[in-house]
């Protein structure tokens, strides 16, 4: 229970389903702030007070679980040697691989419990092969993207009850629920860097060293203070003096950890029409290596490309009907068949 | 059934506490009134005050009420340091926040320099590191406060022996756990201040007080109409006051009984873990707490286990927003991080019995089991 609204009202579904619920708040700060400012970062001691309120009003028992070691270990860590290695990470998918649907489900099941209940915007559904990972009925709420790294283990042990109602009605169920929660704002940005300053953040812990701005042909054009602090497709704030020859904008097409260098061309340059992931990772049906139709995701709230896919070796491939403008790597590509996650991986080569 | 094993965080009031308190609640007028009503009630506040003041062996007008135990160890640890042109604070390494925070705070705004005792692994103060300390810088104490009995482990501090090293300086004796509960002599010991409170003692929340010697006056931390000795302002609570010296007259607490349940408690987790270990247990302790080391646990899943068995325990240590954090008193005890992260309180009180042991053992060895797995695969 982060202290906002969805996960009151799945807790608050979980107990009239009539499961036996306990209410989990997870500190993942060793030193937690004490009050949220707006939309920003998440886990504030104010937040875990707003959870324990809820659970209180359910009349659930509850507790904080401290998996700030796991936090850190496993996703702040991870996404400053992704980003240290050019590559663009998504850490709520990684919160929900190794923490929610790890850390948490296993301790959970070792004391006794079945599963973890989130208030994630996604449908399970049973078939003959298992348990499937669902679209949300609320296109703008879905968060299926950012469930899809699970696997069916960790599926199996997820139950998400509010994937069948929009997010407006969750606020007025909320309402009538007697829960205070109910028009507290939704979260954004990552709840570690509650600047919403990514760039600023990762020069913080990762330095900043001087490196060159490139043009596709090699030619210095300007300087930046950190190669990580760029994203794929990223047009401004790259401070170039020369203009392009043809006057067009020029976009980050390419970032060079290594020699700390980022190249950038015209729009048409950022074109992809194919990706490779690797680990991917399945919840339903496994794929296999003949060709498939069906949709790619890139990105939490993107949309789904149509595309054919198929298992190359280890790699997951999907080629595009219509190519796609900047796709990091590191970013992860989800592969939905109609409203079911087929699976995911994390993107390692783009053409 | 449902265990309560807390009851060194609170224990119910008593049946004459809660009849003295509904009396007073119903009774009009300010203590510090001058009209029949006020004096009326001021009257049933002094006769309280002389019943409390018996019970801990002080003189009626050492006694100073507050709103708590805390607010009575801040006006202690602030007013004798204020009161002082020395600068150096010593306390034990084990004392409560309610003592370690306003001393910390002096350290921080007031320019004090702290100086902690440590303990023995018993969890018993190092009284040859204190008389070496009153040796070399005794002239520049303003304070030494020793807790009278640990909150965590029980253990009771050899504060006979504190005082009579530190010599002129002022000690103060933070007596919450053990007031009512062992023998305690604020005159025997030669204190200086003492704190007591009234919800451990079978009385009201929101009432506690500071012993402190007469004619001694220290700064005050509240002001505005100087009720309590001009040390502390406020309309005096004379309900709670009341409540609190019916609690103590009534003495529900009974050491003997208490102790017995303890011992068996003790032993049975013994026999169920044979590789827990009982913390302070070489020490002389209170009657009624128990703090145990499971091996291989971690204490938060432990205590939501023992919770959802519906016995209430502790994990005996601060929180912040919950968060369980490993206990100073432990690591001072010598204890690693990980050893005190799983360790629980057990605190037995007037209201147990046999059954409520016997429950609690019954239910033990699940919440070990369980408790061992969750910490495993932690660690995977």
């Amino acid at each position: 229970m982060s202290g906002g609204v969805d996960s009151a009202v799945a807790a608050a579904r979980a107990v009239e389903a009539g499961h036996e619920v306990i209410g989990v708040h997870l500190a993942l700060s060793a030193n937690p702030q004490k009050y949220r400012s707006g939309a920003r970062g998440c886990c504030t001691i104010e937040d875990s007070h707003d959870a324990r309120r809820a659970a209180d009003v359910i009349g659930i028992p509850f507790y904080i679980w401290d998996m700030a070691d796991e936090f850190h270990d496993e996703v702040v860590e991870n996404f400053m040697s992704e980003y240290a290695a050019g590559r663009t990470p998504n850490p709520c998918l990684r919160c929900n691989e190794k923490i929610k649907f790890a850390a948490v489900l296993d301790r959970a099941k070792a004391m006794g419990f079945d599963g973890v209940v989130t208030g994630h915007y996604a449908r399970t559904r049973e078939s003959d092969a298992g348990r499937t990972l669902h679209r949300a009925v609320d296109p703008l709420k879905d968060q299926s993207y950012v469930l899809a790294v699970l696997n069916r283990e960790q599926i199996d042990g997820a139950i998400f009850p509010l994937g069948d109602t929009e997010k407006v009605d969750i606020r007025i169920e909320a309402e009538k629920r007697g829960l205070a929660v109910a028009q507290k704002p939704d979260s954004h940005d990552i709840c570690f860097v509650p600047s919403g300053d990514n760039a600023g953040w990762l020069r913080d812990r990762l330095g900043s060293e001087v490196g060159p701005i490139v043009d596709q042909d090699g030619t210095k054009i300007g300087e930046h203070n950190g190669a990580y602090t760029y994203t794929i497709g990223q047009r401004k704030g790259l401070g170039l003096s020369v203009a392009a020859p043809d006057g067009a904008p020029r976009f980050v097409l390419k970032i060079e950890p290594v020699t700390n260098t980022v190249v950038v061309g015209a729009r048409e340059d950022l074109a992809v029409s194919s990706m490779r992931g690797e680990k991917p990772i399945f919840c339903g049906p496994e794929v296999g290596a003949a060709p498939a139709r069906g949709f790619v995701q890139v990105r939490a709230h993107g949309a789904a490309l149509d595309c054919t896919y198929y298992l190359d070796g280890a790699h997951l491939v999907a080629e595009l009907d219509e190519p796609l403008l900047g796709l990091a790597t590191g970013q992860a590509m989800v592969i939905y068949d109609g409203d079911r996650v087929v699976g995911s991986a994390t993107i390692c080569e783009t053409a | 059934m449902s265990v309560y094993l807390d009851h060194a965080a609170t224990t119910p009031m008593c049946e004459s506490a809660i009849g003295a308190m509904n009396t007073a609640l119903r009774k009009l007028g300010n203590p510090s009134s001058l009209h029949t009503q006020g004096r009326s009630t001021r009257k049933d506040v002094e006769d309280a005050r002389e019943k409390i003041a018996r019970a801990a062996h002080c003189q009626p007008s050492e006694v100073i009420f507050t709103g708590s135990g805390t607010e009575a160890n801040n006006a202690a640890i602030k007013g004798l340091y204020w009161n002082s042109p020395k600068k150096v604070i010593v306390v034990s390494s084990i004392e409560h926040h309610a003592v370690l925070d306003p001393a910390l705070w002096l350290v921080e705004h007031e320019g004090a320099e702290l100086i902690q005792i440590p303990v023995t692994s018993a969890g018993v103060i190092d009284l040859d590191f204190l008389s070496a300390l009153v040796t070399s810088r005794g002239s520049e104490i303003a304070l030494i406060s020793v807790m009278h009995s640990n909150n965590e482990t029980g253990v009771i501090q050899p504060i006979a022996e504190v005082v009579k090293i530190a010599g002129d300086i002022p000690v103060h004796t933070d007596a919450v756990q053990s007031f009512s509960k062992v023998p305690l002599s604020y005159k025997d010991l030669g204190l200086f201040a003492m704190t007591i409170s009234g919800h451990k003692v079978g009385g009201p929340l929101g009432i506690g007080a500071l012993i402190l010697r007469r004619a001694v006056e220290i700064p005050a931390l509240l002001h505005g109409g100087g009720q309590e000795r001009d040390i502390r302002s406020g309309t005096l609570n004379a309900p709670s006051i009341v409540a609190l010296a019916a609690a103590i007259e009534a003495q529900a607490y009974d050491a003997a009984e208490v102790s017995k349940l303890r011992s068996h408690f003790e032993e049975g987790v013994l026999r169920a873990r044979p590789d827990a270990v009982i913390n302070g247990q070489s020490a002389p302790r209170l009657p009624g707490i128990s703090n145990i080391t499971f091996p291989g646990t971690q204490s938060d899943s432990l205590l939501l286990l023992m919770d959802s068995e519906k016995v209430s325990c502790s994990t005996g240590a601060a929180c912040t927003a919950g968060v369980h954090r490993p206990s100073h008193v432990l690591m001072a005890m010598g204890l690693t991080d990980i050893v005190s992260q799983s360790s629980l309180r057990f605190s037995f009180g007037a209201t147990n019995t046999q059954a409520d042991v016997d429950y609690a053992l019954s239910v033990l060895p699940t919440v070990i089991e369980r408790g061992l797995a969750a910490n495993a695969v932690g660690k995977k």
